[in-house]
């Protein structure tokens, strides 16, 4: 995108007037200033804060057993609903696109709710269904299985709060995508897994990987969803953002601010990743 | 986001030459009712039945309690006053981004999605190392009297960051979309810069305003991570729409959750559908 900006505003700023040069200076001072002030200070603030305690005391907190195994929980949940809603979300997506029934607007406005409900909904929602009482505690205690208070409520809440991501990256691409080149490997006997695989993935592969990288920041970030469904056991249940939400009630502010700088450092990670991205679909939508 | 659908309803109408891909196309289209419906419409469908169950006067009772009452009000004016400043903020942001030319703008562009990559309660801890009492810049504010922390500034506060991005980035396309050549003949004939922005920029880029306003207004108004830990939830005063239903979950006022839960849906609902509704009818006389 910043490429295609850089461009736009290349003939401008030539030939003008002294004020016009002065409300423009002024005008881009307001907006960095901003931006740094609201997003840039607090950053800098808790890693100064992190690093002001000592590296040993960072170091102590980070690896201690119920910060490790926070991480670890963070790192399967986020992995493991972001394989789920990739899979399913290709398959979702496909559907709005190419499939046409009744009832795919109502499927369309489905998949936009999990954006519209607060976490702490989404959490409350598994709650009614899998709690005490819950609509079907019935079926998953005859079959063992715990859901809420355990790992696998945990994983529903980040499934379900990470779920539009990738249908609504891989939809638009898929609808600009011609499907004669589809066709023409059907013609020529390509089975259907094969045509998707060769030719309309190959095709969609920086959109879905752009909706990937989102799903998984959200899935890492999670904390309103989690909180109410995870029941909190450290090391079994604790996710990170549960072990930083722990330790400030248990005013452990190192403990918290250095897991807090090691998830912004991940999320770091994903956010360059999202830009490297980015510049890749602009570049093959503008060709 | 519909606007897509428009140009698909010629959905492969080739494949139903060959008899293995109905099946197929029918296992695609029922794994995406299937997920979509016990994914989100059935969560959904618990929480409005279990809101209303008790009927329409214990729901009314359950939401015009003084605290459950307290917690919207205190949501709601900080989300008007989070998307006042946003659409202002956000359009000059956008403005300036595709405009003007200044150093480093790539690397700022790229900066403004930081709040969709940092995990939301990460930023809360963040902003309580920047303005926390105890800390630098909050023991000085807090010197002359000015209580960000644990106070309804830093409500706002986080709400800002976490917010940030949607007007900017519903605003961005569009106005490196417009016209630059009607802006700049208004311009020549003698029209004001500032004039021209208003007359010419701004009834382009209206639509986009307050699409990008309304999603950072539903953002706001279920936003959890961040506010929880600067906002001190104290009931009447500090406690917003989200904690408050998170400690009726905790409490086990199941109905009590349910209410609250079905109203904020409600709201953001709407919200979403009239964003839905505007991008169509952009959609439609576009072509």
């Amino acid at each position: 995108m910043a490429d295609v900006i850089v461009k736009a505003a290349a003939p401008s700023t030539q030939s003008r007037s002294l004020p016009a040069r002065l409300t423009e200076w002024l005008l881009i001072s307001i907006v960095v200033l901003y931006a740094a002030g609201l997003l840039l200070a607090p950053l800098v603030a808790i890693v100064w804060g992190a690093l002001s305690e000592g590296g040993a005391a960072f170091m102590r907190e980070i690896t201690s057993v119920d910060s490790l195994s926070s991480l670890k929980l963070t790192l399967i949940m986020a992995v493991a609903a972001t394989a789920i809603n990739t899979l399913f979300g290709l398959c979702i997506a496909w559907v709005l696109v190419r499939d046409n029934f009744w009832g795919r607007r109502i499927l369309n406005g489905l998949v936009d709710m999990p954006f519209a409900v607060s976490p702490v909904i989404a959490g409350f929602m598994l709650i009614l269904l899998f709690g005490r009482g819950g609509w079907f505690t019935g079926i998953t205690e005859a079959l063992g299985i715990k859901v809420v208070f355990a790992l696998p409520g945990i994983l529903l809440a980040t499934i379900f709060i990470s779920l539009p991501f990738v249908i609504r990256e891989v939809a638009p691409v898929l609808g600009q995508l011609s499907t004669d080149q589809e066709d023409a490997a059907l013609t020529i006997g390509a089975s259907r897994l094969r045509t998707f695989w060769h030719v309309t993935l190959p095709a969609i592969r920086w959109g879905l990987l752009y909706g990937v990288s989102l799903t998984f920041a959200r899935a890492v970030g999670e904390i309103g969803a989690v909180l109410v469904v995870s029941g909190g056991v450290s090391r079994l249940t604790e996710t990170s953002t549960l072990y930083i939400f722990r330790s400030l009630d248990d005013r452990n502010y190192i403990g918290a601010n250095a897991m807090a700088v090691v998830l912004a450092g991940v999320s770091f990670v994903i956010l360059t990743v999202i830009e490297l991205l980015k510049k890749r679909t602009d570049r093959v939508q503008t060709q | 986001m519909t606007s897509m659908q428009e140009n698909l309803d010629s959905p492969a109408s080739f494949s139903s030459s060959r008899g293995s891909l109905a099946w197929g196309k029918w296992g695609l289209r029922a794994t995406a009712v299937l997920y979509l419906g016990f994914m989100v419409a059935l969560p959904l469908a618990a929480i409005i039945r279990n809101g209303l169950a008790d009927g329409l006067a214990a729901f009314r009772d359950d939401v015009t309690n003084p605290t459950a009452f307290g917690a919207l009000k205190l949501t709601l004016i900080s989300a008007v006053i989070v998307t006042i400043i946003n659409a202002v903020m956000g359009t000059l942001t956008a403005y300036v981004l595709v405009r003007f030319r200044f150093p480093m703008k790539g690397l700022f562009n790229a900066m403004i999605d930081m709040p969709f990559a940092i995990p939301t309660l990460v930023t809360g801890v963040m902003l309580v190392a920047l303005y926390g009492p105890q800390r630098t810049l909050g023991a000085w504010l807090s010197s002359h009297g000015i209580k960000v922390i644990f106070a309804t500034p830093g409500i706002v506060l986080a709400l800002l960051v976490i917010t940030y991005p949607f007007v900017i980035r519903a605003v961005q396309p569009v106005l490196m979309e417009a016209e630059k050549g009607q802006e700049e003949a208004a311009y020549t004939l003698g029209a004001s810069k500032w004039t021209t922005f208003r007359r010419v920029v701004l009834p382009a880029i209206a639509p986009a305003i307050i699409t990008g306003s309304l999603l950072s207004f539903a953002r706001a108004l279920g936003e959890f991570g961040s506010v929880v830990v600067v906002a001190g939830n104290i009931p009447g005063v500090t406690l917003t729409a989200p904690v408050y239903l998170y400690g009726q979950i905790e409490s086990q006022n199941q109905r009590g959750a349910s209410a609250m839960s079905i109203l904020l849906l409600a709201l953001s609902f709407s919200l979403i559908v009239t964003v839905e509704w505007m991008q169509t009818r952009k959609g439609r006389s576009h072509g």
